[in-house]
């Protein structure tokens, strides 16, 4: 059995070999983080926002590259995903896009502030994590498939024939994509509660809602959502982050989309 | 009790059975806004009470430690603490510090870094304080009569913890690097360094508990943290797999996280195999069950937990989740809350010449805590769970999943609130031991009522009552107390009798 000295020994040569190599590692990390987190990008903005995220502890709720608290959404990809209009509304005012829902604080921060925030968040968004956040595994086998039958969701076109078509920008811009599925792009039909009934409902797909929506009803629906679905998840985004006048060219453009779907099948 | 400087330790001790309080309180606001009852959410918001839940627990953790030391030290050192006058100045000054961080939570005044949100300015008033307190047990143990190795493990893993607090206060614009070093804090601390105190703090009550050797145990303490530091300090990699630091992390995270659940398995084994070869003999019971406790809660909640989302290929999808609460509130509670309330159950008898042990209150507030804390547990873990397999393997939303988890934070509410009922039971022996007060004043004697130890009234009345009237142990009392221990043999010589190397 081990003598005293020999379990000393042990201990102080385990913790000097295993603490060197801890400190070479530490170093090499050092020296290459800078270019897996594009730390050139970090212009003022970036660290003004860094320490705005800080002043307001914003990680005791939310977390950022998984790290935090999880009381709130992880941010890491929120301004991929949200598009800048809308964070910019839901800072100012928390309540305004999911009502009467677990609450955040309202900061008052300045337009330049959250300017800052939001720069912060997409330097982060831009970061290698080495694959984090992973795309959910399991979430294609809860999606329609590509023009079959037609659950809740609504279908999607061909990937072929989605090809010939660019989305507008704005689809992404105004945070659209964030929830919605067009034209292979965005998240695949987000699962989401309705409010007053508890049904947990997926955003549908938009390639093909000309099918089932007018242009009057398509204007209705974006416009005012809780009018026609009382509780529905999508949130009241007019005049807040999209203009009359865009959900207008929103609706063309998807309107537009039944020519498309008929040349494809000539 | 051989030295007066050790009751310095009593005032760590209620300091952080107050903040412990505290702690739980804050836990409860976090817990019922959960269930959506977030009527506080105006004055103490999610990251408030988040904040605070976490500081509070830190900071009674802390004051834990350095009361044990305080009391530790002398012992070991065979002589007064070198600056009793420090000692105060540093508890008082530590408190202040601590409540004036706390108060300032509730106004936006932090720094906003998991774990380490006490302002900056306030960091060197801890620096300054944590310095204070590493100089006056270094320097008590320097002008020593002898050196021991609990002392020594207990001191260096003290003064690392200090100087571990150092990289967390470097400014980086980076968010990367800026968690980089957190992690030299955080994860150093409790999988390095707090288990070197740990460690040293489970060494000196099996030593003063079981009566075995110690040369044995403290060889095998030894080993337990040379495993520690073997696994745990390369184990930081788990902290690093998808913060935006390079690879292999991964790899290197991945192995040798796998290598904790050992450590915490050998010092589970250690405690356990120390108290069969010692026979457990030593009256005060509850003060081996926490130790005992803590370290089989410790191999659960951080080893066993833990190594369940280290391996990346798990964490890619738990990282970010309450699968993290889960694993945190036991391994907390199980490493560093019990070592603390072990310590406390140890030495509250000697510090107040007061047998409170083995009634039924020591015993409801052992079990109802640690089936508490295990329920909790079981909550954060079907929450969790379901978290990770919902919003990151079948992509619903954030919001959606909090709503479908809900009801586990009822079942988490329940038991927190068992929990409680166990602390509370603790907190009222802790009172009732009151404090060790000048001759001539009466107290009353504690020693009536249901929760009467057993071992006391097989005593005879007549002790008793001589307690009652005098409000201290009497000379004969005394006498007849040292004779009996005598009789025991010399392996518990060191609860309350001089003490004999």
């Amino acid at each position: 059995m081990l003598s005293k000295l020999q379990a000393k020994v042990f201990f102080l040569g385990g913790t000097a070999v295993f603490g060197g190599i801890f400190i070479v590692l530490s170093i090499d990390t050092h020296l290459k983080v800078p270019d897996q987190t594009n730390s050139k990008d970090i212009t003022p903005a970036v660290a003004a926002g860094k320490k705005i995220w800080e002043e307001n502890n914003c990680m005791g709720c939310h977390t950022l590259f998984g790290e935090g608290a999880y009381y709130a959404p992880e941010l890491t990809k929120v301004v991929e995903n949200r598009g800048k209009d809308w964070i910019r509304v839901f800072i100012k005012d928390p309540e305004a896009m999911f009502p009467g829902q677990r609450k955040m604080v309202k900061y008052d921060l300045t337009d330049e502030e959250i300017d800052h925030t939001i720069a912060f968040l997409e330097w982060c968004g831009k970061v290698d994590l080495n694959g984090f956040p992973a795309e959910p595994p399991l979430r294609k086998l809860m999606q329609p498939s590509a023009g079959g039958a037609e659950p809740a969701g609504g279908g999607a076109m061909s990937a072929a024939v989605a090809a010939t078509v660019t989305l507008p920008p704005i689809f992404e811009e105004k945070t659209c994509t964030g929830c919605h599925q067009i034209l292979g792009k965005g998240t695949p039909g987000l699962m989401m509660p309705n409010a007053v009934t508890g049904e947990i409902v997926p955003a549908p797909v938009l390639d093909l809602v000309y099918q089932r929506k007018t242009r009057e009803e398509l204007i209705e629906w974006i416009s005012n959502p809780q009018k026609v679905k009382p509780g529905s998840p999508m949130p009241p985004l007019v005049p807040a982050v999209v203009s009359h006048e865009e959900v207008g060219q929103m609706v063309d453009f998807l309107l537009s989309l039944k020519d498309v779907a008929g040349q494809g099948k000539n | 009790m051989k030295f007066q400087s050790q009751k310095i330790a009593y005032w760590f001790f209620a300091a952080a059975m107050l903040l412990l309080v505290l702690q739980i309180v804050y836990g409860f606001i976090m817990g019922f806004a959960r269930i959506g009852m977030d009527g506080l959410h105006e004055w103490i918001p999610f990251n408030t009470a988040r904040a605070v839940h976490t500081n509070l627990l830190v900071f009674w953790l802390l004051l834990g430690f350095m009361g044990s030391a305080y009391f530790i030290i002398p012992e070991e050192a065979d002589r007064e603490l070198m600056w009793p006058k420090l000692a105060w100045a540093q508890l008082i000054s530590f408190i202040v510090v601590g409540v004036a961080a706390i108060i300032g939570y509730h106004f936006n005044y932090w720094e906003g870094r998991k774990f380490l949100e006490i302002p900056r300015p306030l960091d060197y008033l801890v620096v300054v304080n944590v310095l204070a307190f590493i100089a006056n047990i270094g320097m008590t143990i320097w002008n020593g009569k002898r050196y021991t190795t609990t002392s020594i493990v207990l001191y260096f893993g003290l003064l690392s913890a200090a100087l571990l607090y150092l990289p967390g206060m470097i400014d980086f614009d980076n968010q990367t690097l800026d968690s980089f070093y957190r992690w030299w804090v955080v994860h150093l601390w409790v999988e390095g360094v707090w288990e070197l105190i740990m460690g040293a703090l489970l060494c000196y009550l099996l030593i003063k508990l079981t009566g075995v050797d110690r040369e044995v145990v403290e060889k095998w303490l030894y080993i337990i943290v040379g495993l520690t530091f073997l696994s745990g300090i390369l184990g930081t990699g788990h902290h690093y797999y998808y913060i935006g630091a390079p690879r292999y992390w991964l790899m290197v995270g991945g192995i040798f996280s796998a290598l904790e659940p050992l450590a915490f398995l050998g010092m589970a084994i250690y405690a356990l195999a120390m108290a069969k070869k010692g026979g457990r003999r030593h009256p005060n019971k509850s003060a081996l069950n926490w130790p005992l406790g803590s370290a089989i809660m410790s191999f659960v909640g951080a080893g066993f937990l833990g190594f369940a989302h280290t391996l990346p290929q798990v964490n890619m999808y738990t990282h970010g989740t309450l699968v993290t609460a889960m694993h945190g509130h036991m391994a907390f509670w199980g490493a560093y809350a019990m070592i603390n309330l072990a310590m406390i159950a140890y030495v509250m008898p000697i510090l107040t010449g007061r047998k409170l042990w083995d009634n039924a209150a020591a015993g409801y507030g052992f079990w109802l805590s640690n089936i508490g804390m295990i329920g909790m547990t079981g909550a954060f873990a079907v929450a969790g769970i379901t978290q990770v397999n919902l919003e990151r393997r079948m992509g619903l939303d954030f919001l959606a999943v909090q709503k479908e988890i809900e009801v586990h934070f009822i079942g988490l509410l329940l038991a927190a609130s068992l929990f409680l009922l166990g602390i509370v039971f603790f907190l009222y022996n802790f009172l009732r031991f009151g404090r060790d007060r000048p001759r001539g004043r009466s107290l009353h004697s504690g020693m009536v009522g249901p929760f009467a130890p057993a071992a006391e009234r097989s005593h005879g009345l007549w002790q008793d009552a001589l307690r009652g009237v005098h409000g201290r142990e009497t000379r004969a009392t005394a006498r007849h107390g040292r004779l009996q221990r005598r009789h025991h043999g010399h392996r518990f010589a060191g609860s309350a009798s001089p003490h004999r190397g």
